[in-house]
């Protein structure tokens, strides 16, 4: 038995909910620099399953929020990402991809357009990059505004429209992608109609200093369980969803990621986004490789960074996220394999531990999604 | 029952005759989380102390078993293989990895007591 969880001596940020998760028995981590739950007593597994059953909470407190405002702010956007945000409805969200010059992915983040304002979303691990990139981009008449005082939850599960109707009866009519500004248990908040877990569910954002009685008065609601990020990335996964860092990073363009559906029909007009040059290329001759579901034969799993390989012959990938879904009942996996090995049910090994596991490649998500459309 | 010894890596050991058993804590399954794999080792194969011989994966993550004591594998705990959850609900118990014959018993002796892994677990929290 070995243990790779300590990080000793690191100085951990708290999220607004830290003394909640801990008196709720959360074991925290450090992830992204903030002490976190990975799990409370319940367990991943129970967690997870939970979520799907029933409604989870969850603490993304770390993630980034902030708002741009200024009459440009959505073309100003436009000049960091593919994405359509211009044609964003208002009281619509959109999920976009940040890109650099050299065609990668700078970060991946949900854009909501609120009328008088974007709203973003962004990665913990990735909001000061993202920020600064965004302020030193601006035109003038367009500002970011940091919010580092609001705290952000998600509530997620086919249980968690019913539970949360009693609060904020207004969030029913919501449909997968809508967000509304909304006063739920007092507190002014910010809610999409999304999600990270391939569920039904609301993510909502809220004063930092009202954040923990919000969370409280939600986990009061019937059937709402604490859910820590250990089953966000179970939920995640067989949602065929990707991490950034781990599957979509820098060195990862928009086409290889299959991230292509979030490019806008006008942006493959104008081809005026950063690394427009290399989406171009790529979408008329083809990737070397792209991203793809992948399912290990029986019950072992295959982590990331485990290398696939054709059956008995050379390597043709890398797997980037990889572990058992609970509601699946078996193992999962995401990575990049050359493109002639790309299509579904194609055969590979997996090297784990110097051995081959016989694996094929295999549609996303694992698990259907079950959005309010 | 016969006496439990246990290794600074969280493995029990127990002899039965000239037998030992192994498995993993109860603090260590419930540090791992849900068991979702075992991959245990091959029958025949000689171990030395502090060999990894074993893999027990977590919905989260994978983790090495080491060997507490040398030996001879001799048994596995094939039920395992379509029950991993018994190493979180029965650890010390249903919940064994495998059986070897030591090949240099006195190797127990350096193992500890119950009374000192206890210590050993709360120094280490």
């Amino acid at each position: 038995m070995a243990d790779s969880t300590d990080h000793p001596g690191e100085t951990l940020l708290e999220t607004p909910l830290g003394a909640l998760h801990r008196e709720l028995g959360g074991r925290m981590v450090p992830f992204a620099g903030y002490a976190m739950p990975v799990q409370y007593p319940l367990g991943i597994l129970g967690e997870h399953l939970h979520c799907r059953a029933a409604a989870g909470l969850f603490d993304v407190s770390h993630m980034g929020q902030a708002e741009l405002v200024g009459a440009n702010a959505a073309a100003a956007l436009e000049a960091l990402t593919p994405a359509d945000v211009a044609g964003l409805k208002p009281m619509r969200q959109r999920y976009a991809l940040l890109t650099t010059e050299a065609g990668g992915i700078f970060d991946d983040v949900m854009v909501a357009n609120f009328g008088d304002r974007l709203f973003l979303v962004v990665n913990a691990s990735r909001k000061h990059e993202d920020f600064a990139r965004i302020e030193a981009s601006l035109p003038p008449g367009v500002r970011l505004n940091r919010l580092p005082d609001r705290a952000l939850l998600a509530l997620q599960g086919p249980g968690a429209a019913a539970a949360i109707a009693p609060l904020a009866p207004a969030l029913a009519a919501m449909k997968f992608m809508d967000v509304a500004q909304v006063t739920i248990a007092g507190a002014p908040c910010l809610v999409s109609r999304s999600g990270y877990t391939g569920e039904d569910g609301y993510e909502i954002s809220v004063p930092a200093d009202q954040a923990a009685t919000l969370a409280r008065a939600l986990l009061a609601l019937p059937g709402v369980a604490p859910v820590g990020l250990g089953a966000r990335d179970s939920l995640r996964l067989e949602a065929g969803l990707c991490l950034y860092g781990n599957d979509i990073d820098e060195t990862t363009s928009p086409v290889e990621a299959a991230l292509v559906w979030s490019i806008g029909k006008r942006r493959r007009l104008e081809w005026n986004f950063p690394g427009a040059e290399r989406v171009r290329e790529e979408l008329a001759n083809g990737t070397q490789r792209l991203r793809v579901g992948i399912r290990p034969e029986g019950r072992q799993p295959a982590r990331g960074h485990t290398a696939v390989h054709v059956p008995g012959g050379e390597q043709v990938g890398e797997i980037t996220s990889g572990g058992f879904g609970p509601s699946l009942g078996g193992p999962m996996a995401m990575g990049y394999v050359a493109r002639a090995h790309a299509a579904d049910n194609s055969p590979l090994e997996l090297m784990v531990r110097g051995k081959p596991l016989a694996a094929r490649v295999a549609a996303m998500p694992f698990v259907a999604n079950r959005y309010a459309r | 029952m016969a006496e439990l010894k246990f290794s600074k890596d969280h493995e029990w050991v127990t002899m039965d005759g000239v037998v030992a058993t192994i498995g993993i804590t109860d603090h260590a399954q419930q540090a791992l989380g849900d068991v979702v794999f075992v991959e245990l080792p091959e029958l025949g194969r000689e171990v030395k102390a502090g060999e990894a011989c074993a893999v027990v994966e977590s919905v989260k993550a994978a983790s090495d078993v080491y060997a507490p004591i040398s030996g001879r594998v001799v048994e596995v705990n094939a039920a395992l293989t379509d029950n991993p959850g018994t190493i979180n609900s029965d650890p010390a118990g249903e919940g064994w990895f495998f059986r070897l014959e030591p090949s240099a018993p006195a190797e127990l002796a350096e193992l500890m007591d119950d009374a000192a892994y206890h210590r050993f677990v709360e120094e280490s929290a």
